[in-house]
Order: C-alpha cells, then sequence, then structure tokens
C-alpha cells in the first residue's frame, strides 16, 4: 500500500514537472518570437519617420545634399535588402547616415530652431534607444532560454522535443550608441 | 530574474494567508467576546472584509493618485519622458505603463497598479527638471522593476490587510474601553487583558512586517533598475541627488510614503526609525549600486 502510494506520487510529480518544463520553453521561446517583432516595429517606425525629416532638413540646410542623399540611399536600401542579414546592414548604414545628419544640422541654427526638426529629433532619438533596449531585451530571453537548453534537468525536455539554442543579437558599436541629440 | 517574480508571487500569498489568520483571530474575538454575537459577527467581518479587500484591491491606484494630486501627462508636454518609459518598458518585456506627474518641486517618483497591465508611473516635476537624462532613466528604470516584480501588486495588498487590521484593532480597543455592559458576563480580566494586548500589538507588527517587506523590495528593485539600463551610476547619482535635496513632498503621507523610491517625508530621527522605516539608508543604496 506505501509503496504504491510512494510511486504514484512519484509518478504525479513527475508529470507535473514535465508539463512546466515543456510549457516554460514554449513560453520562452514566443518571448524570443515577441521581442524579435518588437525590434522590427521600432525599425519600422523609424524608416517611416526618415521621409519628413529629409523634408525638414531640405529646406534649411541646402548644401548638405551629399549626407540627405546617403540617408535616402540607406532607406532605400532596406526595402531592396534580401535576407536578415543584408536588412541589418542597412539598418545600421540608416543609423549611421541618421547620425551623420544630426551631426551637421549642428551648424544650422534656424533648423535647430524648427519645432518639426526637433520633434523629429526627440522621436528619433527616443526610437534608437527604443531599438538598442529591444535588442537587449531579446539577448535577455535568449540568454535565459540557452541556459535553460543547457542545464539539468530541463535540458532532457529540450532533447526530447528538439528545442534548439538560438543566437544572440550582434550589437555593433555603431548601433548601440545613441544619435546625438543635443537641446 | 522570472525567479524573483515567482518567489514574488509566493510571497503574497504567504501574506495573505499570514493576514488573513490575524484578521479572522481579531474577528473573532471582537464577535464573540465584546459584542457577545459570535459566529453571526464573524460572518458580519468576513463580508465586510471581502468587500472592502476587493474596493482597495481595484481602487487602490486610483486614490493613491487622487490623494497625492499627480494627473496624466500628454504625449506632446514631455515627449523625452514618454520615450523613456516606453523605452524601458520594451526592455522590461512589459506593456507600457501610464505616465503621471506631480506639481512639486520636491525629487521623487512612484510605481502603482495592480500588474504591469494597469501600471502607473509618477513623477515630480521637481525630478523632471533637476536630473539628467541618465539619472532619470535610473529612476524610471527602478520603477519599471517594481512593475515587473510584482511589487507593485504586494505593496498594494500589504497596504489593505495593514489597513483592516488597524483598523479591527482600533475598533476592539474602542469597544473594550468605551464599551457597554455586555463584557462583563463573558471572558473576565484575564480575557480584557489578552484583548487590550492583542488590539495594541497586532497593527505594530502588521506595520512592521509591511516595512520591512518594503525595504527588501527596495534593493531588489534597484539592482534590477540597474539591470535594465545596465548602468549602475545613472540611479546611484539620480539617489545622491533625490537625498541631498531636502525638500518635503506636501503631496505624500504616512500612508502612501513606502510607495516613493525615497522616503517624501524626508524624517529620519528617531531610535524605531530603523524599523519603521519604509526606505533603507540611500548611503547604503548607493553603495551596493557602486559595486555592481
Amino acid at each position: 500500500m506505501v509503496v504504491e502510494l510512494v510511486i504514484g506520487a512519484i509518478v504525479v510529480i513527475g508529470a507535473l514537472w514535465f508539463v512546466l518544463s515543456y510549457n516554460g520553453f514554449v513560453q520562452l521561446k514566443n518571448r524570443i518570437d515577441n521581442s524579435w517583432s518588437q525590434i522590427d516595429v521600432q525599425l519600422k517606425r523609424r524608416f517611416d519617420l526618415v521621409p519628413n525629416l529629409v523634408e525638414t532638413v531640405k529646406g534649411y540646410a541646402k548644401h548638405e545634399k551629399e549626407t540627405l542623399n546617403e540617408v535616402t540611399a540607406a532607406r532605400a536600401a532596406i526595402t531592396k535588402a534580401s535576407g536578415a542579414k543584408d536588412k541589418m546592414a542597412a539598418e545600421n548604414m540608416l543609423t549611421g547616415a541618421l547620425k551623420s545628419l544630426f551631426a551637421v544640422s549642428e551648424s544650422y541654427p534656424d533648423l535647430k530652431a524648427n519645432q518639426n526638426f526637433l520633434m523629429l529629433q526627440e522621436e528619433l532619438a527616443g526610437i534608437e534607444s527604443k531599438i538598442a533596449y529591444a535588442r537587449q531585451f531579446y539577448n535577455d530571453t535568449v540568454l535565459s532560454f540557452n541556459t535553460k537548453i543547457e542545464t539539468l534537468p530541463d535540458s532532457i525536455i529540450a532533447g526530447l522535443f528538439g528545442f534548439s539554442k538560438r543566437d544572440y543579437f550582434q550589437i555593433e558599436e555603431a548601433a548601440r550608441s545613441n544619435v546625438k541629440v543635443s537641446f | 530574474m522570472y525567479e524573483q517574480i515567482s518567489e514574488n508571487k509566493r510571497n503574497t500569498i504567504i501574506l495573505i494567508a499570514v493576514f488573513s489568520v490575524i484578521i479572522v483571530a481579531l474577528a473573532w474575538v471582537l464577535g464573540e467576546y465584546i459584542f457577545g454575537i459570535g459566529s453571526f459577527g464573524l460572518a458580519l467581518g468576513g463580508i465586510f472584509v471581502i468587500i472592502y479587500s476587493l474596493v482597495n484591491y481595484f481602487f487602490a491606484d486610483r486614490i493613491v493618485l487622487a490623494i497625492s494630486g499627480a494627473r496624466e501627462l500628454q504625449k506632446n508636454e514631455h515627449p523625452y519622458l514618454f520615450n523613456l518609459i516606453e523605452g524601458l518598458a520594451i526592455a522590461a518585456g512589459i506593456p507600457k505603463p501610464k505616465a503621471y506627474v506631480i506639481n512639486d518641486t520636491a525629487l521623487n517618483a512612484f510605481a502603482t497598479g495592480r500588474d504591469p497591465e494597469h501600471a502607473v508611473i509618477v513623477v515630480t516635476t521637481g525630478i523632471l527638471t533637476k536630473l539628467d537624462r541618465q539619472e532619470l532613466e535610473g529612476v524610471i528604470a527602478h520603477e519599471m522593476s517594481h512593475i515587473k516584480n510584482y511589487d507593485i501588486r504586494l505593496m498594494t495588498i500589504v497596504s489593505v490587510l495593514v489597513g483592516i487590521t488597524a483598523l479591527l484593532s482600533d475598533i476592539m480597543l474602542r469597544s473594550i474601553l468605551y464599551g457597554g455592559g455586555r463584557r462583563e458576563n463573558r471572558g473576565g480580566a484575564a480575557f480584557l487583558i489578552v484583548g487590550i494586548v492583542l488590539a495594541i500589538l497586532t497593527p505594530i507588527i502588521a506595520a512592521i512586517i509591511k516595512m520591512a517587506v518594503s525595504r527588501q523590495r527596495e534593493y531588489l528593485a534597484d539592482a534590477s533598475g540597474a539591470m535594465l539600463t545596465r548602468n549602475p551610476d545613472g540611479l546611484a547619482n539620480a539617489l545622491e541627488k533625490i537625498s541631498s535635496d531636502k525638500e518635503v513632498l506636501e503631496a505624500a503621507n504616512k500612508a502612501t510614503a513606502h510607495l516613493y523610491i525615497d522616503n517624501p517625508l524626508k524624517n529620519r530621527q528617531g531610535f524605531l526609525d530603523g524599523m519603521f522605516s519604509t526606505h533603507p539608508p540611500i548611503a547604503d543604496r548607493v553603495a551596493r549600486l557602486r559595486k555592481m
């Protein structure tokens, strides 16, 4: 009687752990996918703001054609990019181009006094930091997912259901630092 | 981090259980011996406590906001703060909390709500003007951690329970001291003494539990806030600035003091201070952050 009870208890606890561990993996996997799309949301918002910014700057800084073209070209490259790697390279290019655009705009007092420009500048600076935060959250989530896959006893479940480790987002220095903002 | 959250949820349940026992015991003593209405009193008390708790649970945040004189901030008023909150919400992986502001030059901030879906971050206008970007980021990250770790729910519930115990003890003490003739037929003198001691001690114990929980949550929010920004110095500098500012926040009182990032009442004297303080000493918090 006692032996049967003990065996029964072990089976129940084992089944419970099995379910909880599996669900934990599914939850983390979904969180990773969701945080990846969070990055995309921010990149899309930046993409949409760029034409507006270019138009605004054009009116004040006519001599900065080169910088403006760079921004427009980087934006166009994003639409043409195929594959994650290309797209990431294009996004990084846009980050760099925007940074130099804000740098040259420093020498145009009229532009810096423009309400619309200031709003766009704050918006884009905010988006840059949100992109950085979204990537950070993505990496944090991947870290706990990968740790769970490697550590016992969860690694048994991972092996059974074929959960495999995810790649971290490699953050380049250029993408990490924000667009320069001065008030 | 997620382990911290489940631990917090577990603590919440334990706290509710402990307080429920205290509250039921108080209600029983009150009903049975003082009013002589026994189980009927208990049932009445039970219904009252349930209604009181539910109302508090769902409206506590609105009550706190109203007491503090906070108003909701529109995006065009302070796009900078809005972006900061949105960014850190992304970093914490929770929905974006609402932003509220208190018109006061004192430096302070707090978070409230019952879960991350119904969370609010409140800052004073003083903190917006006197802190730089990194410092403000540290403060918002600290509040974001309170939300993510479910501290806001824990503290809301603890406050409700402490409130109920204080209320019951008060009724008990008053009815023993000023109550009518019924008590002579029951318990007798020995019971009276037990009742008085109980009525005096329980609110004190409840208050100590509340403060201890609050202090422990502050350290944790500092640590996880620093993890969000990857910049502990930002919060450390902000805390130093906040503590060196001696201005009292008029909108805060004893009931809401434990919510703030630093004690808004600024009273740091008295020998019971350590035990009853809602916040750990700033110097200690800064030292821990500097070591990260």
